[in-house]
């Protein structure tokens, strides 16, 4: 066994990586991973490096190894590939490939240093730079982290551009020419001098028998053709026609159905169980006790899915009671105490809070408590994976961000070697993070040691995905300012608890690693603000609790942006400054922040007269490396509010498709309003108490405001797309509410305290 | 026991108590409507029965008074519906999970009503889009109408 699997296998992720350092072998970490592609080829087929593949019959396959969740990532990684081989998107497939240490996320890791994204000093530069030898060491294929583009930008630019090289090198040999003199029309080299041609596929094994070049010029932005325009999505024609397969949809040959039925008390297992009710439903075949690392329960495998649901509602269990608070209120009070204890981080203290607040005026003090609840994830698509053990060969297929996590999991659940696992990628009908766990492959590959070979979808029904889900968790932020009427803050001190997610994903996906360091997920997009402030300080405490928690889109900033943004109106209001106007103040070290609140202020027209009802909020986050600006407008009539408008404005540095980005800020800012709307995650005697939509919706057509985004691009840093629309979508409609009515609210969701148009 | 689904007879197994959705994606093989919530919450499973949006996960194979239409049976990539064609002019979706029963909706729609308006559109696309496409599909649902009344 290499040194990297070992280290795959042992490595501890998270912030303890960062802190403790890590000792890497220089040799191990240069060495490049094999091309996969070179393991299957079909007849006729070259290949040039792991994202292209092309065939005697001029068919380029450009691999897009990334999970294409409905944030374009295979048009914009073809894009990539394409702009540097001088061919058009219409000119290749796309294909997610089968998963391989290869592709591993280099950038994902680069956002959770402890540093913010502006902080170019000497400790965050020498982190970030150490974060990709992790990723590839560990050979993370994972999409998360709004991180895709930035891992790709140079990487599938730079292997296109050498299958160029390489084509046309093969092409000057072959018409005995100097390769600067050719062109490329299609996909085919073309000398202009003697008209000769020969198409991409003709030239192709030759071309990979010349060897990488040792050099390469990338094309320069001015000159791109179809880098940053917006190109039409490779994935929609399926998706309007139905023919889209995600995950749900596989097919096999001989193939079984299931379901499960998981301990409703998170940990519990089956005190009983009499399966006979079940057994007795036409098409159940088997019921199956599963024990597993990410819950205990049971698998009926059946003929088909319903008759594995229907299985499912007549198996009896009763199960153990629960080891945690069982209900909301209890579980808040572990929270809460947090706050009482010693921080367990502070990644930014400037100046002294504390002296600042120690000769204060009482008038010049304000002091709020925010709190968010847990929140399911709710992709359209129900976790289910499909799996087949057959000859000592373990293959899934699976809606998954995390095609490498899964081998290394799951390998461990037959026996074999992580190497020999297959994962087959398939489209995913949302995914938010949710789809980076892997409890859906690991209940299917329980199953399939029970179908003799054959393989078996596992379906998850609605109820037991939203019962089972890795959580936003909970958290309370405690905030504290002094500022002088008409003044600036002088001091604003957070305090942020909440259980740490590292911990929770951790512990379920590599039990007894777990790293017991601090979390920066806990209060980033708290700490990392491009505020200045004579004495801020932000410090995070982690809660102790077992229920599952995991990366929910934008993950911590979906709660801090919410607590830091609506407390910095609540600090204009007694100040008596507008909010805008003390934002570009307190923001003046940095223009690109300067730069979208002024965009955002002119497309909603900020400071206008505004109908009776009306109310603007503003606020502005920074998360994963772009700078979001949003104004949400309301109106309030017969008690009711309705979210009329929403204008974001973001500077994500390089869009390298404009539309798919304003597609994605938008999104993140429904999901952001869908949580503030109504969305809560309860617990009662241990359980979660919303099982359906009926219970934890989402936001509806009619609730929908109209939306506008203008992306800019002048920061020297490309950011991401996925995750950055969700965070000021919460507190700019906060702050709107309180710009209508009056009423500052501080514990979401908003509808515990106001209705809104439904 | 056998239904017509998209002009053909399609064999849907022998429970008649079985949603039409299941009999739909794990016996007739037509994965195009999708599993969502199975309490009628959603609409990711609609179909047409009749010509009538109808969502399968709450309608017994038994209870099928009328032949369906799925998405497979308005268009495919090479004869396109006009709402598909509109879907992609305005490129409407993410994820794309829930735009089988959202297209199903829109069809069914402007067959009743061929120029709704916003409140028209409002009430009759109840469907859940966690990818939040909505103004997309707004949008789309008038450029439709549009094509749809030029070509009349």
């Amino acid at each position: 066994m290499g040194i990297a699997k070992i280290a795959r296998r042992t490595f501890l992720i998270g912030a303890a990586a960062v802190a403790g350092g890590v000792a890497i072998g220089y040799y191990y970490v240069n060495k490049p991973y094999d091309n996969p592609l070179e393991n299957d080829l079909a007849d006729g087929e070259s290949t040039f490096n792991p994202y292209i593949k092309i065939s005697e019959d001029n068919t380029i396959t450009i691999i897009t190894p990334r999970a294409e969740m409905g944030q374009g990532i295979h048009t914009s990684l073809a894009a990539l590939v394409a702009e540097e081989l001088d061919i058009s998107l219409d000119d290749v497939k796309t294909e997610h490939g089968l998963s391989d240490w290869a592709y591993y996320n280099a950038a994902m890791m680069e956002d959770g240093v402890p540093f913010a994204a502006f902080d170019e000093g000497f400790l965050a530069e020498a982190a970030r730079t150490a974060m990709p030898a992790v990723s590839k060491m560990l050979g993370l294929q994972v999409t998360g982290g709004s991180a895709s583009i930035k891992d790709a930008y140079n990487k599938m630019r730079q292997a296109g551009c050498a299958t160029r090289y390489m084509l046309l090198e093969a092409a000057a040999k072959e018409f005995g020419v100097s390769k600067e003199t050719l062109k490329i029309e299609g996909k085919t080299v073309v000398d202009p001098a003697s008209g000769a041609s020969k198409e991409f596929g003709a030239l192709a094994a030759n071309a990979v028998a010349m060897g990488a070049p040792a050099e390469l010029v990338l094309r320069d932005k001015k000159d791109w053709k179809l880098l940053g325009k917006s190109q039409p999505r490779v994935d929609i024609p399926d998706k309007v026609t139905g023919g889209h397969v995600f995950g749900i949809d596989v097919d096999l040959p001989d193939m079984t159905y299931g379901t499960v039925k998981m301990s409703p008390r998170f940990w519990a297992k089956a005190k009983s169980f009499d399966d006979s009710a079940a057994l007795a439903v036409p098409g159940v075949q088997k019921v199956i006790p599963i024990e597993t690392q990410t819950g205990n329960g049971f698998g009926i495998i059946a003929d088909n899915t319903w008759a594995a649901f229907k299985g499912a509602e007549a198996l009896e269990v009763e199960w153990e009671e629960a080891s945690y608070p069982k209900t909301s209120e209890a579980l808040m009070e572990t929270i809460s105490a947090a706050l009482d204890t010693e921080h367990d981080q502070s990644l930014r203290d400037e100046g002294s809070v504390v002296t600042a607040f120690a000769d204060a005026p009482r008038e010049e003090l304000i002091e709020a408590d925010y709190t968010v609840p847990w929140l399911a994830h709710a992709c359209l698509e129900p976790m289910n994976a499909t799996a087949q053990w057959k000859d000592g060969q373990l293959t899934i297929w699976a809606s998954t961000q995390a095609p490498t996590v899964l081998q290394m999991v799951c390998s461990g659940l037959v026996g074999v070697a992580s190497d020999d696992v297959k994962v087959h990628t398939t489209k995913l009908g949302g995914g938010f993070g949710r789809r980076g766990e892997v409890d859906f492959a690991i209940y299917a590959v329980e199953l399939a040691k029970h179908t003799d070979g054959r393989p078996v979808k596992v379906t998850w029904s609605r109820e037991e995905d939203q019962r089972h889900d890795t959580y936003r968790p909970a958290a309370i932020g405690r905030m504290k300012a002094r500022v002088k009427q008409g003044e600036l803050p002088s001091a604003l001190d957070i305090h942020i608890a909440c259980p740490s997610i590292m911990q929770s994903l951790m512990d379920r996906t590599f039990p007894g690693q777990s790293p017991a360091g601090p979390d920066n997920t806990i209060s980033h997009g708290a700490f990392d603000q491009p505020y200045t402030i004579d004495s801020y300080r932000v410090r995070s405490s982690k809660a102790d609790l077992p229920i599952p928690i995991g990366f929910w889109r934008s993950v911590g900033n979906s709660y801090t942006g919410w607590f830091h943004e609506s407390f910095m109106d609540e600090v204009a209001e007694k100040s008596g400054m507008d909010p805008l106007q003390m934002r570009l103040e307190l923001m003046k070290d940095h223009p690109t922040a300067i730069g979208v609140l002024q965009k955002v202020a002119e497309m909603s027209g900020w400071g206008r007269e505004t109908p009776a009802g009306h109310g603007l909020g503003l606020a502005n986050v920074l998360s994963f490396g772009t700078w979001t600006a949003m104004v949400v407008e309301v109106s309030s009539a017969n008690d009711e509010i309705k979210i009329e408008n929403l204008w974001a404005a973001c500077d994500i540095g390089t869009a390298i498709d404009p539309s798919i980005v304003k597609a994605q800020i938008m999104s993140g800012a429904v999901f952001g309003l869908s949580s503030a709307l109504g969305q809560e995650i309860t617990f009662e005697d241990g359980e979660v108490v919303e099982g359906n939509f009926d219970e934890f919706d989402s936001m509806r057509m009619a609730q929908c405001p109209n939306i506008e985004v203008e992306v800019l691009e002048t920061y020297h840093k490309i950011g991401g797309a996925g995750e950055p629309g969700t965070p000021p979508s919460i507190p700019a409609l906060a702050n709107a509410i309180f710009a209508a009515t009056g009423k500052r609210i501080r514990s979401m969701p908003l509808s515990n305290e106001i209705d809104f148009v439904s | 026991m056998k239904l017509n689904i998209n002009s053909r007879l399609v064999e849907v197994g022998d429970d008649p108590d079985m949603p039409l959705l299941w009999a739909l994606r794990d016996i007739a093989g037509l994965k195009g409507t999708k599993f969502g919530c199975g309490i009628a919450a959603c609409g990711a499973c609609t179909v047409h029965v009749d010509g009538v949006p109808m969502r399968s996960c709450q309608l017994a194979v038994g209870d099928v008074d009328g032949p369906v239409t799925t998405i497979e049976g308005i268009g495919d990539k090479e004869n396109l519906h006009v709402v598909q064609q509109a879907w992609i002019d305005e490129q409407v979706p993410q994820c794309g999970y829930c735009q089988s029963g959202q297209i199903m909706a829109a069809v069914a729609l402007l067959s009743e009503t061929p120029n709704p308006t916003d409140d028209d559109i409002n009430a009759a696309m109840t469907n859940l889009c966690r990818c939040g496409t909505y103004p997309r599909i707004k949008a789309a649902i008038k450029r439709a109408a549009d094509t749809i009344n030029q070509e009349a």
